[in-house]
């Protein structure tokens, strides 16, 4: 095969991007030599040692526990919301003020708010998640909402659909892509707001052993657990949500 | 048994942006005989679709009155919608059945994709089909739900006529076999004459019926074309306000 036939290929391209990141960071750290850049090498080898240790695995779970609970919450949370406030002109306008006042109130506000009212415990890191990420999905979902194509929904109610069909055969496949869109900025926004509610007010999880590797300067430790943490967000996006996608666009042109 | 009366005595849409205020139907009465086959005949624009609407309940801003006489139960009701209204992300199939009741009958399904040459394209998704199909299904799914009232907002438009023919005389045959009032709105004069039991002439905005027609025309030979002409012809003649309409 030829070079351009080689490139032409995703998976080669794919590839050949990952090998030039590794590459330059090798090179950098090479030239550099110092403690603040390890090698990929010694990243990897802090990698393997922390998985054989148990301390990531428990560490990463814990995360990916809170962040699971408090995006479940969420999401069915704001989709209620959403919907509610689309349909409904005077709702929306009762309640638009205080959507943005909740969109704007910045994040460490809520975490540290909640630890001071509720405590250090879980559920309150869990609620200051949740009250960081649910005015996204309702504005989202409620754009969705207003979208609703009107054709349709007068045809159910002409043929009388129960209001449980129109919202799974009418309503729901109008919002799944705004479902998935708040999912995927959901995901990206959680697990960087979660970090930091970890690193304030508990004791396990990524935010927490970050923690310690920043007091100790141990640079290898953060980008190991850092690259844990990436790869298991691209796997949730290729594993999960891709063929939720695939599954969903079956009907297009 | 489902016979209609409408009283409109104003149906107007409110101004929005740069455009105004419309009337769209002034003191529109009508009274429609259970179990007839209606035609209504006016030019674009006049507010046909708006009337059809409300029969059907959708549009409920209006003044005036509509009753829609139903023995013990609320009518059922089919409606072909001047656009498909399909849901694309449900087959051809799913389309037609989720408009009927859980317990419905497959087979007169079956029957209806074949009398309308849909049985291959059952499982196609909307977007792949042409508009004259997109609008058979809509035309099956009225059908299948046996309406007591039927709303047809003119469902022939993109068909090829031996295509519309054949949908016709579907239309008439289950229309025999089991009577429902029909609204039926076109702008083709000779469809409606060889369809309609009486036609309806609607004026421009503010929409009024202008006249009401019976077509005397026996059932038997309504597929002969010097029938209708004949028929057309003498219509124009007698009454020359409709000829402004056509
Ligand atoms: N939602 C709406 N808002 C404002 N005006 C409307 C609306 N729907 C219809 N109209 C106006 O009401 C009038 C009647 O519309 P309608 O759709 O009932 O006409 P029609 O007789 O069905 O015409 P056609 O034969 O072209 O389908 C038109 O002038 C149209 O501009
Ligand atoms: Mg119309």
């Amino acid at each position: 095969m030829t070079l351009t036939k080689l490139l032409s290929h995703y998976r080669t391209l794919n590839l050949l991007s990952i090998l030039l990141f590794i590459g330059l960071w090798q090179s950098l750290a090479f030239y550099l030599s110092d403690n603040s850049l390890p090698t990929p090498a010694m990243v990897a080898e802090v990698f393997w040692q922390e998985t054989l240790s148990g301390q990531l695995p428990y560490h990463l779970g814990m995360t990916l526990l809170r962040l699971i609970s408090s995006f479940v919450v969420a999401m069915l949370l704001g989709c209620a919301i959403g919907i509610l406030l689309g349909g409904n002109k005077k709702l929306d306008a009762f309640f638009d003020n205080w959507l943005v006042i909740f969109l704007n109130i910045p994040a460490l506000v809520t975490i540290i708010l909640c630890y001071v009212w509720f405590g250090l415990v879980e559920s309150a890191a869990i609620l200051a998640v949740v009250i960081n990420k649910l005015p996204n999905v309702v504005v989202t979902i409620r754009e969705g909402t207003r979208a609703l194509d009107k054709d349709l929904l007068e045809m159910t109610r002409c043929y009388r659909f129960s209001k449980l069909k129109t919202l799974r055969h009418v309503i729901w496949p109008q919002l799944h892509p705004f479902v998935m869109g708040a999912t995927r900025s959901g995901l990206a926004l959680i697990w960087k707001i979660i970090l930091v509610v970890e690193l304030l007010g508990r004791s396990n999880g990524m935010g927490y052993q970050l923690h310690l590797f920043f007091q100790l300067f141990d640079v290898a430790g953060i980008l190991a657990y850092t690259i844990a943490f990436v790869a298991v967000i691209q796997l949730i996006e290729l594993l999960i949500l891709k063929p939720l996608d695939r599954k969903a666009g079956r009907w297009r042109r | 048994m489902t016979a209609i009366t409408v009283d409109i005595i104003n149906k107007s849409y409110p101004a929005a942006g740069q455009a105004g205020l419309h009337r769209a139907i002034a003191n529109l009465k009508l009274s429609l005989p259970s179990n007839e086959f209606m035609c209504l005949v006016g030019p674009s624009g006049c507010g046909k679709t708006t009337l059809l609407n409300i029969i059907a309940g959708l549009d409920r801003d209006y003044s005036g009155e509509i009753t829609v006489e139903q023995q013990h139960k609320e009518p059922k009701i089919g409606y072909v919608f001047q656009n498909p209204r399909l849901l694309p992300w449900r087959t051809v199939r799913e389309n037609i059945t989720l408009a009927l009741p859980d317990d419905y009958d497959p087979k007169t399904v079956d029957a209806l994709l074949e009398t309308m040459q849909l049985t291959q394209a059952q499982h196609v998704y909307p977007e792949r089909l042409s508009l004259g199909m997109s609008r058979r299904v809509a035309i099956i799914r009225a059908f299948a739900v046996d309406p007591d009232v039927l709303l047809m907002d003119e469902p022939f438009v993109s068909l090829d006529a031996p295509t519309a023919r054949q949908v016709r005389e579907l239309l008439i045959g289950l229309w025999q076999q089991r009577p429902h009032t029909v609204l039926f709105v076109t702008h083709d004069l000779r469809e409606a004459i060889a369809l309609a039991d009486r036609l309806i002439f609607l004026s421009p905005p503010p929409m009024q019926a202008l006249s009401e027609i019976r077509v005397d025309i026996p059932r038997n030979i309504r597929d002969d074309e010097t029938a209708i002409e004949a028929f057309r012809q003498k219509l124009l003649q007698d009454h020359p306000e409709i000829r402004e309409l056509l």
